[in-house]
């Protein structure tokens, strides 16, 4: 058998389209499409074999700048159009952008079924937790009291909180990540890719123009040690500048609390052990809120299952194998039928 | 083991009074089973070689509290030894299975017609929540009519006795006995039903399949040895003198979903449907759920918007993308109808139009969403829209949406309604190998490209689908540059890329057949236009005018937009013009505005059919009358 090797290896640049990029400079967006194209490049993914589907919004500009086939559709709608590709043809390899409010206002529903369906494709929702396109308006994912012209005496309904809201949705892959990390970052992309369902990433990003800052409090380098928790399966939920800080289940009101590892009796056996296989850990983690709790960022659940573009496929694999097709004739003389004789 | 009916004796060819056509109506509580006891009656008489036309009406209740009058479902069929075209204006027959199932259908049944009632459900209560002041068998409310009084309950009862099923169960076969009764009075083969009631609960329920038989053929002896009323003969309805072929039964909703598979197959690529359940669309994602051996791909969306989304998902990566609904669902479609005219990819929209506005009437007819249909959109957005107008019609129409959809690069839509989803006609089974290919060749590498280079002669664009390597492409919902695809803002670019989408949908009308004239001359006094559904109701209201030697024409449009371009022309050799339509008068504004003729509306919008006699008061009303 010949293996064939790629005669150039695709290079990050290879999956930039040739369209002038029209992001605000110094938005959050262009750390994430440099990001996704240097992944796709490591993984050396076939562009004529990726898709990017987007809804509208800042985010939803996203396929225009790269070199795969893309579909910029209406707003919020991008889980729907994607689950029609995907069934249509589920060789190929999508990916759907969504901005917050693409995502949790007026796409909500669509990313609810999307998400419980387990449709094979990576959803990445960049959330900066503010109206951008519209001139900066509040989202449904700002924080209660958010001034904005359209709440001037600041926001009065609570956020919804985007990694428990697919956890309810009944995701079956949660991550969390953010647009400068460009460590991190990558390596959620690579890990939603190669999970076979709906993969949820959030990524935290900063509209440089309408929401400055909202995250730097936990983001920025000198916060980040000691108000981010990597979280990692199989490792022990520890973080901190001197990694002595964890988090602890008490068991008495089902939560988690933050302990020093050596205080108070503290020992590192009283530090919970990441299991992304559990659903109620991973709502606890994703619950977790700066200040009073670092932010947890990696991949809170992972636990695979029957995706439906394979169940539906299977369902129609079944229906061959039991009931052949007939030409179409056939089909048209199925069940009752007469014949009226000339004459 | 098959029951086979053993031949009784029917009461001899000489005996039966042979009519040429008859208009029966089931009638009954929601829970008796009228629809199928119609079905039933319906798939017999198409055996027994008669033409036919049937007209369901249910209430949008699954199961209102019985006894009332807005539970009442009831099933029509017009069976004949020639060839017609609607359900019958007036039953001669009503069986009416309980008061307020008298109640509802009284005041249809003309005077002399026969009544059929199930004594046994008017009871005192029965008889007061229908809305009777008093027993209607006893006040003299029924002196005109031919009544045969039968405690039908009772008579079930006894013919099951024995069988070993409840009680509940025993009563639930009475619409069975009605249905052998009604096949002994018009001379039916039971054997379909037999044969359909060991289908349907033989293995699963024997005793259940037993005892429906026993209530079946009970009904039909009863027939047979009873003494019925005088004026009660037995009749017998000859042969439809019809087209020799092959035939079957159809519902327009039967012949949407093989139509839109065979314009797939005709295209070459696969069908997907998406689709959010709502009546009376639904019927629809349930026939083609159970095609999908034949290259179709059903999805249940989560709403209406979803729905046909995933559609244009998939007409984006190769498919064509179909996705159904009735008014209020086709107006949340709406802008993703326009993305996929913006973007230029090939959907099919059926639209199954009922009473509205909103919820309206949902288990009842219209023809209101033309509007929607032509006009319904925000920005420079027409589409090409066809209309079918009979169940067997259903089959081309959808073929024909479909090559329009793809051949063009456009969403269709595909008007239907209530009536013809759900009523049954017989069908002469057409050969698909006279239907024209019409095969897509998608894009493929190495030639200039890029997706908004348009066909000279269709002005559609290339389609090229995910996977092909070397043509990855970006499109959207932003208007692109004429010349290269990419996104563009430039003012005299937005004016040709509207100018040329437009003319693209216009072109159809060289794409299309020229309209002719359903029934009478080319030029004379009075043409009668329709469209839709109301076919039959028009053509056979318009032959018998001829008939009776009046000056009139019908015409039957397909093609709502673009429309056809000899239209105005014809339209122009007529003195009147007659437009008789389902809602407040809708395609009597697109003639008007684009042939300036003063058509005259006859509008309807009760939820039901037009009646031919109405139209022929009409007709012969307006060739009467001074314009």
């Amino acid at each position: 058998m010949n293996v064939q090797t790629p005669v150039e290896q695709l290079k990050p640049a290879d999956y930039a389209s040739d369209q002038e990029v029209r992001w605000c400079p110094g938005c959050g967006d262009y750390a994430i499409v440099k990001s996704v194209q240097r992944t796709m490049a490591e993984l050396q993914l076939a562009p004529e074999n990726s898709v990017f589907i987007s809804g509208i919004g800042c985010a939803a500009r996203f396929p225009y700048y790269m070199a795969t086939y893309g579909f910029h559709t209406i707003h919020g709608r991008a889980p729907a159009i994607a689950t029609g590709t995907k069934l249509a043809n589920p060789e190929l390899d999508i990916w759907v952008v969504m901005g917050d409010g693409d995502c949790l206002s007026i796409g909500g529903n669509h990313t609810l079924h999307a998400l419980r369906r387990n449709v094979d494709i990576q959803m990445l929702l960049f959330n900066n937790e503010i109206y951008g396109l519209t001139k900066g308006q509040y989202s449904p994912t700002s924080r209660l009291g958010t001034r904005s012209p359209s709440t001037p005496q600041g926001s009065i309904d609570a956020p919804v909180n985007a990694t428990v809201f697919a956890l309810g949705a009944g995701a079956r892959f949660v991550a969390r990540s953010v647009d400068t990390n460009q460590k991190h970052l990558p390596v959620m992309l690579k890990r939603a890719h190669a999970h076979r369902g709906a993969s949820f990433v959030e990524i935290i990003q900063n509209c440089i123009v309408y929401n400055d800052g909202a995250f730097s409090g936990w983001t920025d380098k000198a916060a980040a040690a000691d108000s981010q928790i990597q979280v990692e399966h199989g490792k022990k939920l520890v973080f901190g500048k001197d990694g002595d800080k964890g988090l602890r289940l008490d068991p008495a009101t089902l939560s988690l609390e933050v302990v020093t590892i050596g205080e108070n009796g503290i020992g590192e056996d009283d530090i919970l052990v990441h299991d992304e296989t559990n659903r109620l850990l991973a709502n606890l983690l994703g619950s977790m809120e700066h200040p009073e709790f670092p932010v947890a960022i990696g991949v809170l659940y992972c636990d695979p299952a029957e995706t439906y573009d394979a169940a539906v496929h299977r369902q129609i694999g079944e229906t061959l194998e039991k009931t052949p097709p007939t030409d179409l004739n056939t089909m048209l003389r199925r069940g009752r039928t007469w014949t009226v004789a000339p004459g | 083991m098959a029951t086979k009916l053993v031949d009784t004796p029917s009461g001899g060819e000489s005996q039966r009074e042979s009519v040429d056509s008859v208009v029966i109506r089931f009638a009954g509580d929601s829970g008796d089973g009228m629809q199928l006891t119609g079905t039933q009656f319906t798939q017999s008489t198409a055996l027994m070689g008669n033409d036919l036309a049937t007209f369901p009406d249910f209430p949008a209740e699954i199961r209102a509290p019985v006894g009332t009058t807005y539970g009442v479902s009831a099933f029509q069929i017009n069976f004949a030894s020639y060839d017609i075209m609607t359900p019958g204006d007036a039953p001669d027959v009503l069986v009416a299975m309980n008061p307020a199932a008298l109640k509802v259908h009284l005041r249809d049944v003309p005077k002399g017609g026969t009544i059929v009632l199930n004594t046994d459900a008017f009871t005192n209560r029965n008889i007061a929540k229908a809305g009777f002041e008093a027993n209607p068998l006893e006040d003299g409310t029924l002196d005109n009519y031919v009544t045969v009084e039968i405690d039908i309950q009772k008579m079930t009862l006894a013919s099951v006795a024995g069988i070993g099923v409840t009680n509940k169960e025993a009563v639930r076969c009475k619409n069975m006995w009605a249905l052998g009764l009604m096949c002994w009075m018009y001379d039916r083969d039971r054997q379909p039903t037999v044969d359909w009631i060991e289908q349907r609960f033989g293995k699963r329920a024997p005793e259940i399949a037993k005892a429906n038989i026993a209530a079946l053929n009970a009904g039909h002896a009863y027939g047979e040895t009873a003494e019925l009323p005088s004026g009660i003969p037995a009749y017998i309805v000859p042969k439809a003198d019809v087209q020799p072929g092959v035939y079957r039964a159809v519902t327009g909703t039967e012949a949407v979903a093989w139509g839109l598979v065979t314009g797939a197959h005709k295209a070459g690529i696969p069908l997907f449907f998406g689709s959010y359940p709502i009546t009376p669309a639904s019927a629809l994602l349930h026939n083609l759920s159970n095609l999908k051996q034949y290259g179709v791909t059903t999805f249940q969306a989560e709403d209406e918007i979803a729905a046909v989304c995933s559609a244009i998902g998939a007409s984006f990566a190769g498919s064509i993308g179909v996705t159904s609904s009735s008014g209020p669902g086709v107006a949340l479609k709406t802008e993703g109808i326009t993305l996929a005219f913006a973007a230029e990819l090939p959907l099919v929209i059926v639209n199954s139009q009922r009473g509205g506005p909103s919820t309206g009437l949902p288990t009842k007819t219209e023809q209101s969403d033309l509007y929607q249909a032509v006009y319904g959109r925000n920005a420079d957005s027409p589409l090409p829209v066809v209309a079918s107008c009979t169940a067997g019609d259903c089959f081309f129409a959808a073929i024909e949406a479909v090559r329009l959809a793809v051949t063009y690069m456009t969403p269709v839509i595909l008007l239907t309604d209530g009536y013809l989803a759900n009523a049954a006609e017989p069908w002469e089974i057409p050969d698909v190998d006279d239907v024209a290919d019409f095969k897509i060749d998608f894009a493929a590498g190495s030639e200039e490209f890029h997706p908004f280079l348009r066909d000279e002669k269709t002005l559609a664009r290339n389609w090229a689908v995910p996977g092909t390597p070397g043509l990855m492409h970006r499109i959207g919902g932003i208007e692109k540059s004429y010349d290269t695809g990419h996104i563009s803002y430039d003012p005299e670019n937005h004016h040709r890329m509207t100018k040329v989408r437009a003319a693209k949908v216009d072109g159809i009308a060289d794409d299309i057949p020229l309209q002719e004239v359903a029934a009478g001359p080319s030029t004379g006094k009075l043409a009668v236009i329709g469209w839709g559904s109301t076919f039959g109701a028009i053509n056979q209201a318009v032959e018998r005018s001829l008939a009776a030697g009046l000056d009139v024409a019908h015409i039957h449009i397909r093609h709502i937009w673009p429309l056809p371009r000899n239209l105005g022309e014809l339209l122009a050799g007529y003195d009147r013009i007659l437009v008789p339509e389902m809602n407040n008068g809708q395609l009597i504004t697109v003639l008007r505005d684009r042939f300036l003729v003063p058509a005259e509306g006859l509008n309807q919008i009760s939820g039901l059919p037009f009646k031919v006699s109405d139209l022929e008061a009409a007709i012969r009303e307006r060739l009467e009358s001074q314009p």
